[in-house]
Protein backbone atom coordinates (compact mmCIF):
# COMPACT_ATOMS: atom_id res chain seq x y z
CA UNK A 1 0.00 0.00 0.00
CA UNK A 2 1.46 3.21 -1.05
CA UNK A 3 1.58 6.30 1.82
CA UNK A 4 -2.02 7.83 1.86
CA UNK A 5 -2.35 11.01 -0.33
CA UNK A 6 -3.42 14.00 1.90
CA UNK A 7 -6.84 13.69 0.88
CA UNK A 8 -6.84 10.18 2.98
CA UNK A 9 -5.55 11.09 6.54
CA UNK A 10 -7.07 14.84 6.25
CA UNK A 11 -9.86 15.05 8.84
CA UNK A 12 -12.31 17.60 8.41
CA UNK A 13 -13.37 19.25 11.65
CA UNK A 14 -16.24 21.86 12.90
CA UNK A 15 -19.78 21.14 12.48
CA UNK A 16 -19.77 18.17 9.58
CA UNK A 17 -21.77 15.46 10.42
CA UNK A 18 -20.54 12.32 9.70
CA UNK A 19 -22.48 11.34 6.87
CA UNK A 20 -21.31 14.14 5.22
CA UNK A 21 -17.94 13.74 6.45
CA UNK A 22 -17.67 10.25 4.82
CA UNK A 23 -19.34 11.10 1.65
CA UNK A 24 -16.81 13.91 0.80
CA UNK A 25 -14.03 10.98 1.76
CA UNK A 26 -15.65 9.02 -0.97
CA UNK A 27 -15.63 11.10 -3.27
CA UNK A 28 -12.37 12.67 -2.83
CA UNK A 29 -11.18 8.50 -2.80
CA UNK A 30 -12.76 8.23 -6.17
CA UNK A 31 -11.57 10.67 -7.61
CA UNK A 32 -8.27 11.49 -7.17
CA UNK A 33 -7.16 9.14 -10.50
CA UNK A 34 -5.10 6.84 -7.46
CA UNK A 35 -5.68 3.99 -5.14
CA UNK A 36 -9.67 3.92 -4.50
CA UNK A 37 -9.34 1.94 -1.23
CA UNK A 38 -7.10 3.64 0.49
CA UNK A 39 -5.31 2.28 4.07
CA UNK A 40 -6.68 -1.44 2.58
CA UNK A 41 -3.83 -3.67 1.47
CA UNK A 42 -4.79 -4.96 -1.51
CA UNK A 43 -4.44 -8.69 -0.54
CA UNK A 44 -7.72 -7.27 1.94
CA UNK A 45 -9.30 -5.67 -1.41
CA UNK A 46 -8.71 -8.39 -3.79
CA UNK A 47 -10.15 -10.94 -1.33
CA UNK A 48 -13.56 -8.82 -1.19
CA UNK A 49 -13.72 -8.73 -4.72
CA UNK A 50 -13.16 -12.56 -4.22
CA UNK A 51 -16.15 -12.88 -2.05
CA UNK A 52 -18.30 -10.36 -3.84
CA UNK A 53 -17.79 -13.14 -6.73
CA UNK A 54 -18.33 -15.56 -4.35
CA UNK A 55 -21.57 -13.66 -3.28
CA UNK A 56 -23.14 -14.20 -6.75
CA UNK A 57 -21.95 -17.74 -7.30
CA UNK A 58 -23.94 -18.81 -3.82
CA UNK A 59 -26.80 -16.60 -4.77
CA UNK A 60 -27.07 -18.72 -7.98
CA UNK A 61 -27.24 -21.63 -6.44
CA UNK A 62 -29.92 -20.39 -3.53
CA UNK A 63 -32.19 -18.79 -6.32
CA UNK A 64 -32.06 -21.59 -8.24
CA UNK A 65 -33.33 -23.84 -5.58
CA UNK A 66 -35.84 -21.19 -4.94
CA UNK A 67 -37.05 -21.46 -8.58
CA UNK A 68 -37.37 -25.47 -8.42
CA UNK A 69 -38.84 -25.81 -5.23
CA UNK A 70 -41.81 -22.74 -6.26
CA UNK A 71 -42.28 -24.84 -9.92
CA UNK A 72 -42.56 -28.45 -8.38
CA UNK A 73 -46.13 -29.83 -8.32
CA UNK A 74 -44.75 -32.49 -5.64
CA UNK A 75 -44.88 -31.29 -2.32
CA UNK A 76 -41.24 -30.56 -0.87
CA UNK A 77 -39.71 -33.01 1.54
CA UNK A 78 -40.00 -31.62 5.49
CA UNK A 79 -36.65 -30.73 5.95
CA UNK A 80 -37.76 -30.22 9.50
CA UNK A 81 -38.14 -34.17 9.53
CA UNK A 82 -35.57 -35.21 7.49
CA UNK A 83 -32.41 -33.81 9.04
CA UNK A 84 -34.15 -35.23 12.54
CA UNK A 85 -32.15 -37.32 14.45
CA UNK A 86 -32.94 -39.98 17.31
CA UNK A 87 -30.57 -38.95 20.19
CA UNK A 88 -31.33 -41.08 23.56
CA UNK A 89 -34.67 -42.20 22.27
CA UNK A 90 -35.87 -38.79 21.58
CA UNK A 91 -36.78 -37.18 17.97
CA UNK A 92 -35.30 -34.02 17.88
CA UNK A 93 -35.93 -31.96 14.99
CA UNK A 94 -32.81 -30.74 13.12
CA UNK A 95 -30.32 -31.20 15.65
CA UNK A 96 -27.37 -32.17 13.49
CA UNK A 97 -28.18 -28.79 11.57
CA UNK A 98 -28.08 -26.69 14.98
CA UNK A 99 -24.95 -28.36 16.22
CA UNK A 100 -23.68 -27.65 12.34
CA UNK A 101 -24.44 -23.95 12.60
CA UNK A 102 -22.87 -23.46 16.56
CA UNK A 103 -19.50 -24.75 15.85
CA UNK A 104 -19.06 -22.44 12.49
CA UNK A 105 -20.32 -19.63 14.55
CA UNK A 106 -18.04 -20.52 17.49
CA UNK A 107 -15.32 -20.94 15.25
CA UNK A 108 -15.99 -17.16 13.77
CA UNK A 109 -15.47 -16.02 16.99
CA UNK A 110 -12.14 -17.78 17.25
CA UNK A 111 -11.44 -15.99 13.77
CA UNK A 112 -11.82 -13.15 15.00
CA UNK A 113 -10.16 -13.32 18.14
CA UNK A 114 -6.69 -14.92 16.11
CA UNK A 115 -7.28 -11.43 13.99
CA UNK A 116 -7.06 -9.54 17.38
CA UNK A 117 -4.29 -11.17 18.62
CA UNK A 118 -2.22 -11.06 15.33
CA UNK A 119 -2.64 -7.28 15.09
CA UNK A 120 -1.16 -7.61 18.64
CA UNK A 121 1.86 -9.38 17.45
CA UNK A 122 1.15 -12.14 19.77
CA UNK A 123 2.10 -14.78 17.98
CA UNK A 124 1.75 -18.03 19.47
CA UNK A 125 -2.22 -16.96 20.47
CA UNK A 126 -2.67 -16.07 16.57
CA UNK A 127 -1.28 -19.17 15.63
CA UNK A 128 -3.14 -21.53 18.47
CA UNK A 129 -6.71 -19.65 17.85
CA UNK A 130 -6.42 -20.12 13.95
CA UNK A 131 -5.74 -23.30 14.68
CA UNK A 132 -8.76 -23.74 16.64
CA UNK A 133 -10.93 -22.31 14.33
CA UNK A 134 -9.09 -24.90 11.80
CA UNK A 135 -10.26 -28.04 13.57
CA UNK A 136 -13.94 -26.72 14.47
CA UNK A 137 -13.96 -26.28 10.47
CA UNK A 138 -13.28 -29.65 10.34
CA UNK A 139 -15.26 -31.05 12.46
CA UNK A 140 -18.22 -29.10 10.91
CA UNK A 141 -17.38 -31.24 7.34
CA UNK A 142 -16.98 -34.51 9.18
CA UNK A 143 -20.93 -33.56 10.64
CA UNK A 144 -21.98 -32.60 6.84
CA UNK A 145 -20.14 -36.58 5.60
CA UNK A 146 -22.50 -37.57 8.52
CA UNK A 147 -25.46 -36.32 6.90
CA UNK A 148 -24.76 -37.05 3.73
CA UNK A 149 -24.20 -40.24 4.46
CA UNK A 150 -27.56 -40.68 6.02
CA UNK A 151 -29.51 -39.24 3.78
CA UNK A 152 -28.27 -41.32 0.85
CA UNK A 153 -28.73 -44.50 3.29
CA UNK A 154 -31.99 -43.20 3.20
CA UNK A 155 -32.66 -43.19 -0.50
CA UNK A 156 -31.95 -39.58 -1.38
CA UNK A 157 -30.10 -39.33 -4.69
CA UNK A 158 -29.86 -36.07 -7.29
CA UNK A 159 -32.64 -37.46 -9.77
CA UNK A 160 -35.01 -38.11 -6.75
CA UNK A 161 -36.10 -39.27 -3.35
CA UNK A 162 -38.83 -41.05 -0.76
CA UNK A 163 -39.89 -38.14 0.44
CA UNK A 164 -41.01 -35.81 -1.98
CA UNK A 165 -40.09 -33.33 -4.79
CA UNK A 166 -37.52 -35.22 -6.87
CA UNK A 167 -35.54 -31.45 -6.58
CA UNK A 168 -34.76 -31.54 -3.49
CA UNK A 169 -31.45 -34.24 -3.52
CA UNK A 170 -29.98 -32.32 -6.51
CA UNK A 171 -30.36 -28.63 -4.55
CA UNK A 172 -29.01 -30.61 -1.25
CA UNK A 173 -26.08 -31.70 -2.94
CA UNK A 174 -25.21 -29.09 -4.39
CA UNK A 175 -25.65 -26.45 -2.14
CA UNK A 176 -24.49 -27.84 0.50
CA UNK A 177 -21.75 -29.79 -1.04
CA UNK A 178 -19.97 -26.60 -2.72
CA UNK A 179 -20.22 -25.11 0.86
CA UNK A 180 -18.64 -28.07 2.27
CA UNK A 181 -15.99 -27.78 -0.07
CA UNK A 182 -15.71 -24.26 0.47
CA UNK A 183 -15.12 -24.71 4.20
CA UNK A 184 -12.40 -27.77 3.47
CA UNK A 185 -10.71 -25.30 1.39
CA UNK A 186 -10.85 -22.85 4.27
CA UNK A 187 -9.64 -25.41 6.69
CA UNK A 188 -6.30 -26.17 4.66
CA UNK A 189 -6.09 -22.04 3.86
CA UNK A 190 -6.00 -21.70 7.99
CA UNK A 191 -4.14 -24.62 8.56
CA UNK A 192 -1.61 -23.31 6.00
CA UNK A 193 -1.13 -19.46 7.18
CA UNK A 194 -1.56 -20.85 11.08
CA UNK A 195 1.67 -23.22 10.43
CA UNK A 196 3.33 -20.17 8.95
CA UNK A 197 2.22 -17.55 11.87
CA UNK A 198 3.66 -20.17 14.65
CA UNK A 199 7.24 -20.28 12.54
CA UNK A 200 7.36 -16.47 12.34
CA UNK A 201 7.02 -15.72 8.91
CA UNK A 202 5.25 -12.45 9.66
CA UNK A 203 7.50 -11.08 11.82
CA UNK A 204 9.69 -8.01 11.04
CA UNK A 205 13.18 -9.73 10.43
CA UNK A 206 11.58 -12.13 7.66
CA UNK A 207 9.26 -9.90 6.62
CA UNK A 208 12.30 -7.48 5.44
CA UNK A 209 14.20 -10.43 4.09
CA UNK A 210 11.10 -10.62 1.24
CA UNK A 211 10.73 -6.82 0.87
CA UNK A 212 7.26 -7.18 2.30
CA UNK A 213 7.02 -5.12 5.48
CA UNK A 214 4.06 -3.44 5.64
CA UNK A 215 3.49 -0.41 4.36
CA UNK A 216 0.35 0.88 5.78
CA UNK A 217 0.18 4.59 7.49
CA UNK A 218 0.46 3.29 11.31
CA UNK A 219 3.82 2.09 12.54
CA UNK A 220 4.37 -1.55 12.31
CA UNK A 221 7.43 -2.69 13.83
CA UNK A 222 8.16 -4.15 10.27
CA UNK A 223 5.63 -6.77 11.49
CA UNK A 224 2.79 -7.92 8.85
CA UNK A 225 -0.49 -9.74 9.85
CA UNK A 226 -2.67 -8.72 7.65
CA UNK A 227 -2.80 -12.08 6.07
CA UNK A 228 -4.69 -13.16 9.32
CA UNK A 229 -7.50 -10.52 8.92
CA UNK A 230 -7.34 -11.78 4.48
CA UNK A 231 -8.39 -15.32 5.73
CA UNK A 232 -10.06 -14.23 8.41
CA UNK A 233 -12.50 -12.85 6.06
CA UNK A 234 -12.67 -15.86 3.97
CA UNK A 235 -13.92 -17.46 6.85
CA UNK A 236 -15.96 -15.44 8.23
CA UNK A 237 -18.07 -15.43 4.22
CA UNK A 238 -18.23 -19.21 5.11
CA UNK A 239 -19.90 -18.78 7.94
CA UNK A 240 -22.08 -16.14 6.28
CA UNK A 241 -23.50 -18.20 3.41
CA UNK A 242 -24.48 -20.90 6.22
CA UNK A 243 -26.70 -18.43 7.67
CA UNK A 244 -28.22 -17.80 4.40
CA UNK A 245 -28.34 -21.70 3.69
CA UNK A 246 -29.79 -22.66 7.03
CA UNK A 247 -32.29 -20.37 6.61
CA UNK A 248 -33.39 -20.75 3.19
CA UNK A 249 -33.14 -24.43 2.63
CA UNK A 250 -33.12 -26.07 5.90
CA UNK A 251 -35.90 -23.39 7.86
CA UNK A 252 -37.58 -22.27 4.95
CA UNK B 1 -24.26 -0.04 19.00
CA UNK B 2 -20.93 2.63 20.02
CA UNK B 3 -17.88 1.51 18.33
CA UNK B 4 -15.67 1.77 20.80
CA UNK B 5 -12.63 1.65 18.01
CA UNK B 6 -9.54 3.18 16.41
CA UNK B 7 -9.03 4.01 13.11
CA UNK B 8 -5.76 2.39 11.82
CA UNK B 9 -4.71 6.44 10.77
CA UNK B 10 -4.46 7.10 14.53
CA UNK B 11 -3.46 3.76 15.60
CA UNK B 12 0.19 3.57 17.83
CA UNK B 13 0.54 0.06 19.01
CA UNK B 14 -0.07 -1.89 16.26
CA UNK B 15 -1.86 -1.26 12.81
CA UNK B 16 -5.20 -2.42 11.01
CA UNK B 17 -7.97 -3.74 12.59
CA UNK B 18 -7.78 -3.05 16.49
CA UNK B 19 -10.76 -3.72 18.90
CA UNK B 20 -11.17 -4.80 22.68
CA UNK B 21 -11.51 -8.82 22.59
CA UNK B 22 -14.81 -8.22 24.41
CA UNK B 23 -16.75 -6.48 21.31
CA UNK B 24 -15.93 -9.96 19.60
CA UNK B 25 -16.99 -12.16 22.42
CA UNK B 26 -20.03 -10.14 23.18
CA UNK B 27 -21.36 -10.42 19.11
CA UNK B 28 -20.48 -14.19 19.35
CA UNK B 29 -23.02 -14.19 21.91
CA UNK B 30 -25.25 -12.06 20.21
CA UNK B 31 -25.39 -14.53 16.69
CA UNK B 32 -25.57 -17.45 19.27
CA UNK B 33 -28.78 -16.22 20.54
CA UNK B 34 -30.00 -15.56 17.37
CA UNK B 35 -29.39 -18.92 16.01
CA UNK B 36 -31.04 -20.60 19.13
CA UNK B 37 -33.92 -18.00 18.65
CA UNK B 38 -33.77 -19.13 14.67
CA UNK B 39 -34.07 -23.13 15.71
CA UNK B 40 -37.05 -22.54 18.13
CA UNK B 41 -38.70 -21.15 15.01
CA UNK B 42 -38.68 -24.61 13.33
CA UNK B 43 -38.75 -26.45 16.98
CA UNK B 44 -42.21 -24.84 17.85
CA UNK B 45 -43.28 -25.60 14.77
CA UNK B 46 -44.31 -21.59 13.61
CA UNK B 47 -45.68 -21.88 10.10
CA UNK B 48 -47.10 -19.08 7.54
CA UNK B 49 -45.50 -15.64 7.33
CA UNK B 50 -44.89 -15.27 10.83
CA UNK B 51 -42.26 -18.35 10.68
CA UNK B 52 -40.73 -16.51 7.21
CA UNK B 53 -40.47 -13.29 8.78
CA UNK B 54 -38.68 -14.59 12.28
CA UNK B 55 -36.44 -16.41 9.77
CA UNK B 56 -35.84 -13.90 7.18
CA UNK B 57 -34.89 -11.14 10.45
CA UNK B 58 -32.75 -13.61 12.24
CA UNK B 59 -30.87 -13.98 9.08
CA UNK B 60 -30.50 -10.43 8.32
CA UNK B 61 -29.59 -10.25 11.85
CA UNK B 62 -27.34 -12.72 11.62
CA UNK B 63 -25.70 -11.74 8.57
CA UNK B 64 -25.61 -8.04 9.73
CA UNK B 65 -23.63 -8.84 12.85
CA UNK B 66 -20.42 -10.85 11.12
CA UNK B 67 -20.38 -8.41 7.71
CA UNK B 68 -20.29 -5.19 10.34
CA UNK B 69 -18.13 -6.32 13.02
CA UNK B 70 -16.35 -9.94 12.31
CA UNK B 71 -15.57 -8.87 8.70
CA UNK B 72 -14.75 -5.25 10.23
CA UNK B 73 -16.83 -3.46 7.56
CA UNK B 74 -18.17 -1.05 10.32
CA UNK B 75 -14.55 0.52 10.36
CA UNK B 76 -13.64 0.37 6.73
CA UNK B 77 -14.18 3.21 4.26
CA UNK B 78 -17.19 4.18 2.38
CA UNK B 79 -15.29 3.19 -0.68
CA UNK B 80 -14.78 0.29 0.22
CA UNK B 81 -18.14 -0.54 1.83
CA UNK B 82 -20.39 1.04 -1.25
CA UNK B 83 -17.97 -1.56 -3.67
CA UNK B 84 -18.65 -4.36 -2.13
CA UNK B 85 -22.21 -4.07 -0.34
CA UNK B 86 -24.05 -2.12 -3.31
CA UNK B 87 -23.72 -4.86 -6.28
CA UNK B 88 -25.16 -7.61 -4.52
CA UNK B 89 -28.74 -5.74 -4.59
CA UNK B 90 -28.89 -6.72 -7.98
CA UNK B 91 -29.47 -10.13 -6.76
CA UNK B 92 -32.79 -8.42 -5.74
CA UNK B 93 -34.04 -8.20 -9.19
CA UNK B 94 -32.69 -11.63 -10.37
CA UNK B 95 -34.67 -12.96 -7.58
CA UNK B 96 -37.79 -11.07 -8.84
CA UNK B 97 -37.44 -12.42 -12.12
CA UNK B 98 -36.79 -15.55 -11.05
CA UNK B 99 -39.73 -15.97 -8.97
CA UNK B 100 -42.54 -14.45 -11.43
CA UNK B 101 -41.18 -17.01 -14.03
CA UNK B 102 -41.51 -20.17 -11.43
CA UNK B 103 -45.00 -18.95 -10.83
CA UNK B 104 -45.92 -18.96 -14.50
CA UNK B 105 -44.05 -22.96 -15.12
CA UNK B 106 -45.88 -24.07 -11.68
CA UNK B 107 -49.31 -22.69 -13.07
CA UNK B 108 -48.42 -24.20 -16.87
CA UNK B 109 -47.53 -27.14 -14.52
CA UNK B 110 -50.41 -27.88 -12.68
CA UNK B 111 -52.48 -26.94 -15.88
CA UNK B 112 -50.28 -29.83 -18.07
CA UNK B 113 -50.62 -32.32 -15.35
CA UNK B 114 -53.59 -31.39 -14.29
CA UNK B 115 -55.36 -33.15 -17.19
CA UNK B 116 -54.27 -36.54 -16.29
CA UNK B 117 -53.45 -38.88 -18.58
CA UNK B 118 -55.50 -39.08 -22.20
Amino acid sequence: MATPTASSTVTPTGNTSLTVRAWRELNSDWGSDKEAFKNVPWGKAMMWIFLLSDTFIFSCFLIGYMTVRMTSTDPWPLTSDVFALEIAGQHIPLILIAIMTFILITSSGTMAMAVNYGYRGDRKKTAALMLTTAILGASFVGMQAFEWTKLIEEGVRPWGNPMGAAQFGACFFMITGFHGLHVSIGVLYLSIVAFKVWRGDYESKSMESKGMESKSAAPTDGRNYQIVEITGLYWHFVDLVWVFIFAFFYLW
Amino acid sequence: MQPSHTTPADNTQAHGQQHPIGLYLKIWGLLFVLSTLSYMVDYFHLQGYLRWFLIITFMLLKAGLIVAVFMHMLWERLAIIYAILLPPLCLLVFIGLMAAEADYTFLSRVVFFGRGPQ
